[in-house]
Formats: structure tokens, C-alpha cells, sequence
């Protein structure tokens, strides 16, 4: 009988966990399904003819397909800077416990984003670099950077030295030893700090929001931008942001368990 | 040719604790240190954005920031905003995490599912959000209203729209307290619950006296990684309300970005983000030294 209780507590848990997600992500499509005049009908239309009219017109009209591309191009640039060079700085601080380094980042994190930002708009408006890859892509690199780093100290303090040491007596230069031993030991790590990079990269909103322009609009700004045509588009701003949502969901879904893992070693470590 | 590359990677080798990091520590010197030092040198001056050069004013923004009434409304809503919608995704997130540490059938599933709204692009979710809180057609009121409540005005009301913005926030990042919490309670040791068992704790008892005090410096962790984020919200604010109705749900933050995008004002705008520098740093020293604080159980 408390055995019952128990597990009909647990579903009940369960539904209630889920149903606050599920109900957002299930109107976000349901707005992109529905026509305009479905979309401002009240009360809500729960049962509906879908349409994918919006998605086209998404694509068509407002060059949606653009915007994809230059967030795909600036999250990837940014991230695979960043991992380029974060990976020996994350190693080196790891290995030669060089917190000074870790206190650049740990400022990095701290500081307003603002604060960045208002001196690369004069810093990029007088270098002529407003709306070009350059400018998006340096200004993402301040977040990723650092993400990129303090998730992959975490990482390498967890391999042990012998390993190395081992190497290094077989001739290897720390180089070698690096790319050959440390490296695929810690290839779960470059895995998820890649895709927490990328997945914050795609969602940055106000770097883009004040350095990109028509040229390099990314997706965040591109959907936002829906409101400020006169009257809000909201079946397009369903589509639209379906279309942004679904891929990092699909993303986060599918390696949601290396998130976790390197969302908490930083934190579980004092 | 040979010989040349040997010794350059001789070279490399014996000083790899400058080299391994130099280029990423000059990378992040350019895009962080540097600018943070234009900002703070733009604290001194009077500028305009796009009209003539930096006047040099001494102290004189911080000195009007103090008779700034949208500061001292900037800084309440901060403190109302982030204090509720932090205390909120403390509470539940430890809730939550407690409930998914007892395994269940499934338990994998509504993991993956509740922890969705985790990575969701802000912005786009908050333009969902802002269709589903409209008073007028917004499927929220719809909700209240099918089962009895009276509808409400969300975040067109001064008084509504707070609780509105903690309920996004709380739906949004509740996920992350829970992954991290979660993590820490599977690491806690055996045997104080063993002892406890033994000597006839009930759960009430065990969670209060040995989980709580053995969670403890893991919550506030998870509390300080999240105020990073939760003390500069942006994309929320700005794509909800954009600080309305009025100044209702202004934040500092948001105050100083206006000031510097909105006003062009480069110099008091770049006072403003310090203070808010300051906020979160002051908040972090202190929440680091009760963490270090913790009670030997």
C-alpha cells in the first residue's frame, strides 16, 4: 500500500517536472503552426489546421536562412578558437596550478557584458568592423574562451602524471605528449566544452544585438528583430524560434550527461 | 633544417608552462583586461558617443550617480529580481535534485526532458514566453481563468511584472541548480546515513542534521555560478519588458545599457557597469567565505 503511495508520488513528480517544458517548447510550434489571425484569437485554439506557411515565409521573407548561417559561422569560428587555444592554457594551469590565469577568467565571468561591450562598439566603429564576422567573433571568444577553460582545467587535473611522465621518458616532447597522450584522454571533456561553447555562442543575444548589422545578423537578433517591424509577427516569431531552439535543444538532448558532468566539476571541486 | 626545428622544440619544451598558455593569456588580455580598462578609464570622462573626445571629469559620474533616482530603483529591482528568483531556484532545484537521486523507472526520460529549457536560445523562449503572458490573447490567463482564478495582467502590471520575470527565470535555469546539486548529493559518503539509520533518524531528521550540512558548501557553489549569470540578466529583460511597464523591472544592468546604447552617454553609462562589477563581486566574495564557512559536521 505505502509502496503505491510511493510510486504514484513519483509519477505525480514526474509529470509535474515535465509538463512546465514540454507546454512552452509544444506552444513555441504550435504559434509557428498556426496562422496569424489564429495566433491573436482568444480564447487560445488548442485544436488547429496546421500550416507551414510561416516557416516558408520565415525563409523567404525575412532571409532566415542567412541568419543560420552566420550564427552556424560565428559559433563555430568562436568555438574552435577557443579550443585551440584554451586547450594547452586549460593544460598548463591544470598542470603547473597557475591560478593567476584562472583569475583572468574568473574576472572574464564577473564582468558585466556591457562592460565589454561599449568599448569594442567605439573600438570596432573607429577600425570600420561593425557588422563583419571579425567583430562578432572576437566579442564571442569572451565567453567562450573562458568556458572553454574552466571546464577543461577540471578535466586535465583528473589525468594522472605518470602518464606524462611515462611519455616524456619514451622520447616524447611535451607537444607530442600533449596531442598524442593528454589529449584522447580528456576527448570527452573537448567534446562537451566544444558544444557548451557553441550552444552559448549561438544564443548570445547582446554582443550581436549592438556589433552585427545586416550583413552578420545571427539568429537571437534576427528573431527579435520580428517585434520591431511595425506590428509583432507572432506566428513568425514561432517559426523562427522553433527553428533557433530545436537544433541546441537537439544538441544539449543527445550529450546531456557530459553537460552535466562538466557543468559540475568546476563547481564540486573547492 | 632538422636541427634548427629540434632546438626551437627543445626551446618550447623546457619553458612549456609560458608557452602552453601565452597565447590564449594574450587572446584574453585583448578582448577582457583591455577593454575593462577603457571602461573604467571612460568612468572619468563626460563623453557622447559619436560627438568629439572624452572630457576628463574626475569623479564627478559617480558623484551624480548617487542622486540618480533610476539607479536606486535600478538597484531594487535587482535585489527584488535576483533575490527571489535565486532563493527560488535554490529551493527547488535542492527540492528537485533530492527527488531525482531516488532512482525510478523513467527517472532517465524526465531528467532529459526537464532540463530542456537549460540550453534554449533566451531570447526566443522569452518571445514565447511574452505570446503566452499577454494579457489579452496570452494562453496564461486562459489557463487561470478554465480553472477558477482571475486573470492576470503578468508583466503589464508594476506589480506583476517581477513575479512574471522570476517565474521565466525560475522555469529557465531551475534545470541548472538541479544538475549540480544532483551531482553533489551522488558524492556525499555513506556512512552518516548508515550510523543515522541505525540509531533511528527519520527522513525529516536525516535530511535536516547529515544531507543539508554535507550539501551545503555544493548549493552555495551552484549559487554563486548562477548569480553570474542571474545579477547581469539581459536577453530576458530586454526581450520581455525592456525594464516596463515605466521602469518597473529596470534592473541596474539593464539601466546602464540603455544609458550607454540608448543615451550614448560612453562615460556615466561605464560608471554604472562598475557598480554593477561591484555588486556581483561583493556577492561572490561573500557567498565564497560562508561557503569556506561550512561547519565540520
Amino acid at each position: 500500500m505505502i509502496k503505491n503511495v510511493k510510486a504514484l508520488l513519483f509519477y505525480a513528480g514526474a509529470f509535474a517536472l515535465c509538463v512546465p517544458p514540454l507546454f512552452v517548447f509544444a506552444w513555441m510550434i504550435m504559434t509557428g503552426l498556426k496562422t496569424g489571425i489564429q495566433n491573436i484569437s482568444y480564447p487560445p485554439e488548442f485544436l488547429f489546421t496546421p500550416t507551414l506557411e510561416n516557416f516558408r515565409a520565415v525563409f523567404q521573407q525575412y532571409n532566415f536562412f542567412r541568419y543560420l548561417m552566420n550564427s552556424l559561422i560565428i559559433a563555430t569560428l568562436a568555438t574552435a578558437i577557443s579550443l585551440v587555444l584554451g586547450l594547452p592554457a586549460a593544460y598548463s594551469i591544470a598542470k603547473y596550478r597557475q591560478n593567476k590565469i584562472g583569475l583572468i577568467i574568473l574576472v572574464a565571468r564577473m564582468t558585466p557584458f556591457v562592460s565589454y561591450l561599449l568599448p569594442w562598439y567605439i573600438i570596432f566603429r573607429y577600425l570600420k568592423l561593425i557588422d563583419t564576422y571579425t567583430a562578432l567573433t572576437v566579442t564571442h571568444l569572451i565567453i567562450t574562451m573562458p568556458m572553454v577553460i574552466w571546464l577543461m582545467v577540471s578535466f586535465f587535473e583528473s589525468i594522472p602524471a605518470e602518464l606524462e611522465d611515462a611519455a616524456m621518458i619514451d622520447g616524447c616532447s611535451c607537444w607530442q605528449s600533449f596531442l598524442r597522450i593528454v589529449l584522447p584522454l580528456v576527448r570527452n571533456g573537448i567534446a562537451t566544452s566544444a558544444i557548451m561553447s557553441f550552444i552559448f555562442s549561438w544564443n548570445q543575444f547582446l554582443f550581436s544585438l549592438i556589433l552585427s548589422g545586416p550583413k552578420t545578423k545571427t539568429v537571437p537578433v534576427a528573431v527579435y528583430n520580428f517585434i520591431s517591424y511595425g506590428k509583432i509577427d507572432w506566428a513568425g516569431i514561432g517559426a523562427a524560434a522553433t527553428l533557433i531552439v530545436l537544433p541546441v535543444s537537439v544538441f544539449a538532448f543527445f550529450v546531456r550527461k557530459s553537460i552535466v558532468q562538466g557543468l559540475t566539476m568546476g563547481a564540486l571541486k573547492d | 633544417m632538422k636541427n634548427v626545428l629540434a632546438s626551437i622544440s627543445r626551446f618550447v619544451d623546457r619553458r612549456q608552462p609560458f608557452f602552453f598558455p601565452a597565447p590564449a593569456v594574450a587572446i584574453l588580455f585583448l578582448i577582457v583586461i583591455l577593454p575593462i580598462v577603457f571602461n573604467l578609464y571612460l568612468t572619468f570622462t563626460k563623453w557622447t558617443i559619436g560627438l568629439g573626445q572624452p572630457r576628463f571629469i574626475g569623479f564627478d559620474n559617480f558623484v551624480e550617480l548617487f542622486g540618480d533616482e533610476r539607479v536606486w530603483n535600478g538597484v531594487k529591482v535587482m535585489v527584488y529580481f535576483s533575490g527571489a528568483s535565486l532563493a527560488l531556484e535554490l529551493a527547488l532545484g535542492l527540492a528537485i535534485a533530492l527527488y531525482f537521486n531516488r532512482a525510478f523507472k523513467g527517472s532517465e526520460l524526465v531528467q532529459a526532458i526537464y532540463i530542456i529549457p537549460f540550453a534554449a536560445t533566451p531570447v526566443a523562449v522569452a518571445l514565447i514566453w511574452r505570446i503566452m503572458l499577454n494579457p489579452e490573447i496570452g494562453v496564461m490567463n486562459y489557463l487561470l481563468t478554465s480553472v477558477g482564478l482571475p486573470p492576470s495582467l503578468w508583466v503589464s502590471s508594476e506589480h506583476m511584472v517581477i513575479p512574471s520575470l522570476v517565474m521565466v527565470d525560475v522555469w529557465k535555469w531551475t534545470p541548472m541548480i538541479t544538475l549540480i546539486v544532483l551531482a553533489g548529493l551522488k558524492s556525499l559518503p555513506s556512512d552518516p546515513y548508515e550510523a543515522a539509520r541505525l540509531d533511528g533518524a527519520n527522513a525529516l531528521q536525516i535530511f535536516w542534521y547529515i544531507t543539508l550540512p554535507l550539501i551545503r558548501p555544493v548549493l552555495i557553489a551552484a549559487l554563486m555560478l548562477r548569480s553570474l549569470d542571474n545579477l547581469k540578466e539581459f536577453d530576458m529583460l530586454y526581450t520581455i519588458t525592456q525594464g516596463g511597464p515605466g521602469i518597473a523591472s529596470e534592473t541596474l544592468y539593464l539601466y546602464s545599457y540603455n544609458v550607454g546604447f540608448n543615451f550614448f552617454k560612453a562615460g556615466y553609462g561605464s560608471a554604472l557597469m562598475v557598480v554593477v562589477f561591484l555588486i556581483v563581486l561583493v556577492f561572490n566574495i561573500l557567498m565564497n567565505r560562508l561557503r569556506h564557512d561550512t561547519p565540520a559536521l
